[in-house]
C-alpha cells in the first residue's frame, strides 16, 4: 500500500469530514478531531493493512498567541508494513488538553510527559503526568512561543 | 561582589525539584527505598533511580533524569539550520557523526537537494559515522563488561576506541564533537593517506574483536550473569519505542539503514544481525550485547566497502570540493518534515517545521534512541535483584545526553 492509499482508507473508514489531508508534509498524514484520537488510533494500531506498531515520535507545537493553537504531532511507524504516517491534532491554546494514547503505545509515557513539561498540553488519562526533564518547581512551559523566564530560581539568576 | 548571596538554601530544595515518586507512607512490610545516584558510576551519567526492593529483590523502579537537560529543543528554535547542526554533537556525545548525518540529511529533505550531494561526500559520511558507531558499541561493550566486573575488557575497548578517535581528531580537528558533517557536504575532504590508515586499522582491529569476543561475550563468568536476565519480549519492546540493538536483540529484523535505505547504505552489502537467545531466553542482556559485538563485525564490513570505493570509482580528485553542494541560504520552503537514522543506540530522529519566511526552524523536535530505551528499564527490571539491575542497565547502554538533551 502506499501512502496514498493508506489515507483514503482511513478517508473511507471514518468520513471525509473527520479526516483532512495534511499538505506540505513528510511522510504524507492526516489531521484530526481531538475526540476521534482515540477511536482511528487503536484503529491504525489494530486493524489489518495498518499494524502501526510503534510511536516513532510525539512531539507538541505552539503556533502562538497570534494563531492561538497548539498541536500535538504523531509519527507513527509500521514495521511490518514499513509504512509511515503523520496524525495532527490541533488543540485550543487556552486550555491544552486531549486524550492520552498511554494505553496503545506504552512509549507515549514518556514522550507525553515531556509535551507537557514543554508546553503545558494536558493529556487526560495519563496514568503519571509529572514533569519529565524541567524541576518540578519550575515555572512555565520552555517551548511556549511567549515563554517568559522566571527572573531568579531560588536566588539564582536564570538569564545569564 | 564578594558577599553576595548566590543561592538561597533550603533543606527542602531538593524534595521540592525532584520530588520522589514513591511515598514512605506507602511501603508493605519489610520494603524499603533505595537511591541509586544521579553520581554512580553504573547509571553512565547522572540519572537517578528510585527503587523499591524487598530485601534483595525489585518491586518497582522510577528514573528520574534533566540532569544534563541542556534546552536542545529551545536553542534549535532560535538558531539557523547550520548553527544548530554542532548542538546535534552533544546529543549522543559518543556517536556524534551519526547525530550529524541525522540531522544534515533532515535539512537536506526539506531543501531539496538530498540527490545534488555528490557520491565521495556520501560514502565518507558512512565512512566516519560507521567509525563512530564502532566507537560507540566499543563503550558500551567496555563499560557494560566493566558494570559487571571484567575490566579488561573496558582497557581493550578504551584502548581501541581511541585509535578511532584519534582518526576521526585526524579528519575533523576534534576528538568527540567534531561538526564535520555539514548541511550539503563536509567540512573538509579526508586528509592524504586516511584511507591507507583506515585500511591498516581495520587490519589491526579484527584480530583484537576476537579477543574481546574470548574474553567477554564467551566467558563463563560474563554468561552467568547476564543470561536470562533482563528478558524484553520483542512485542513489549515494539510497544515502547525500543529501537536499534536493543530491538534487534530480541529477534526482530529491523534495522533503519536496511529499511529506509537512506545515504549509500542500499549500495553496500551488510548484514542485520538479530539475537536467537542462545545462552538464555530470547532478548536477555546477553542477546543485547553479542548483537552490539556481531554489528561491530557489520560496521567493518561497510568501512571496508566504503574505503574500497573512495580508492576507487569516488578517487580523490584536484577539483573535488566537499563543499560545493553547501547552500548559501538555508531557508526551506513552508513544510514540515520527520527524518530518522540508524544510530548506534536505536532511532534517532528530527522533527521540523518550517514557516518558509525564516531561516531558524519553527519547531525542532529531536527523539532520542536512549530516552525510548530506557523507559522500558522499569518493566524489565521488576522482580529481578539489585545487581542484576546494574547488568540490565549495562544493556540497554544509555547515554544521558541524548536522555535529557
Amino acid at each position: 500500500m502506499t501512502q496514498e492509499e493508506i489515507i483514503s482508507k482511513i478517508k473511507a473508514q471514518f468520513g471525509d469530514e473527520k479526516i483532512t489531508e495534511l499538505e506540505n508534509c513528510t511522510p504524507k498524514g492526516i489531521s484530526i478531531q481531538t475526540e476521534d484520537l482515540i477511536e482511528i488510533m487503536t484503529d491504525l494500531h489494530n486493524t489489518e493493512g495498518f499494524y502501526f506498531d510503534s510511536l516513532s515520535c510525539l512531539s507538541g507545537l505552539d503556533n502562538g498567541p497570534e494563531a492561538d493553537t497548539m498541536e500535538v504531532i504523531y509519527n507513527l511507524y509500521s514495521i511490518p508494513y514499513n509504512q509511515h504516517l503523520t496524525v495532527k491534532v490541533a488543540l485550543e491554546r487556552k486550555n491544552p488538553k486531549l486524550p492520552s494514547v498511554e494505553s496503545i503505545w506504552r512509549t507515549a509515557d514518556w514522550q507525553e510527559r515531556e509535551a507537557y513539561d514543554m508546553y503545558g498540553i494536558h493529556f487526560e488519562g495519563h496514568p503519571d503526568l509529572r514533569r519529565i526533564l524541567m524541576p518540578a518547581d519550575w515555572e512555565g512551559f520552555p517551548l511556549r512561543k511567549d515563554y517568559k523566564q522566571q527572573e531568579y530560581y531560588r536566588g539564582v539568576k536564570v538569564e545569564y | 561582589m564578594a558577599n553576595k548571596i548566590q543561592y538561597i538554601f533550603d533543606k527542602e530544595n531538593l524534595k521540592k525539584s525532584e520530588p520522589g515518586k514513591f511515598k514512605a507512607e506507602d511501603l508493605q512490610h519489610d520494603e524499603m527505598i533505595i537511591n541509586i545516584g544521579p553520581q554512580h558510576p553504573s547509571t553512565h551519567g547522572v540519572l537517578r533511580l528510585e527503587v523499591i526492593s524487598n530485601g534483595e529483590e525489585i518491586v518497582d523502579l522510577a528514573p528520574h533524569m534533566g540532569y544534563l537537560h541542556r534546552c536542545f529543543e529551545k536553542h534549535a528554535e532560535n538558531l539557523p539550520y547550520n548553527q544548530t547542526l554542532p548542538f546535534t554533537d552533544r546529543m549522543d556525545y559518543v556517536a556524534a557523526m551519526n547525530n550529524e548525518l541525522a540531522f544534515a540529511m533532515g535539512v537536506e529533505r526539506m531543501l531539496g537537494i538530498q540527490n545534488d550531494i555528490p557520491k565521495r561526500v556520501e560514502y565518507i559520511r558512512v565512512l566516519v559515522a560507521e567509525l563512530n558507531r564502532l566507537a560507540s558499541h566499543f563503550i558500551a561493550l567496555g563499560t557494560y563488561g566493566m558494570d559487571i566486573g571484567a575490566v579488561t575488557a573496558f582497557f581493550w575497548m578504551i584502548r581501541d576506541r581511541e585509535h578511532i578517535l584519534r582518526m576521526l581528531e585526524w579528519v575533523s580537528g576534534a576528538r568527540m564533537l567534531y561538526n564535520y558533517i555539514w548541511i550539503g557536504g563536509l567540512y573538509y575532504d579526508l586528509p592524504v593517506g586516511f584511507e591507507e590508515r583506515c585500511l591498516e586499522f581495520i587490519k589491526y582491529l579484527k584480530p583484537k574483536l576476537e579477543e574481546v569476543q574470548k574474553v567477554v561475550i564467551d566467558n563463563k563468568i560474563f554468561i552467568d550473569r547476564t543470561a536470562n536476565i533482563g528478558v524484553l519480549d520483542a512485542q513489549l519492546a515494539i510497544n515502547y519505542g525500543v529501537t536499534g540493538p536493543m530491538l534487534r536483540g530480541s529477534g526482530i529484523k529491523y534495522d533503519i539503514r536496511k529499511a529506509d535505505g537512506y545515504s549509500v547504505y542500499p549500495e553496500l552489502d551488510f548484514d542485520t544481525p538479530v539475537g536467537k537467545g542462545e545462552m538464555g531466553s530470547l532478548g536477555d542482556c546477553w542477546d543485547r550485547t553479542y548483537v552490539r559485538m556481531q554489528e561491530c563485525h557489520e560496521s567493518i564490513k561497510i568501512i571496508e566497502q566504503c574505503l574500497t570505493q573512495l580508492t576507487g570509482n569516488h578517487k580523490r580528485t584536484k577539483s573535488f570540493d566537499p563543499r560545493a553542494a553547501v547552500p548559501k541560504k538555508i531557508r526551506p520552503k513552508a513544510q514540515e518534515l520527520y527524518v530518522r537514522a540508524e544510530n548506534p543506540k536505536g532511532e534517532t530522529g528530527f522533527y521540523f517545521k518550517a514557516d518558509g519566511r525564516s531561516d531558524i526552524p519553527f519547531r525542532c523536535k529531536s527523539r532520542g534512541a536512549s530516552f525510548m530505551n530506557l523507559s522500558v528499564v522499569n518493566e524489565i527490571a521488576k522482580g529481578s535483584l539489585v545487581a542484576d539491575l546494574i547488568a540490565i542497565f549495562g544493556s540497554i547502554d544509555i547515554v544521558l545526553g541524548e536522555v535529557d538533551r
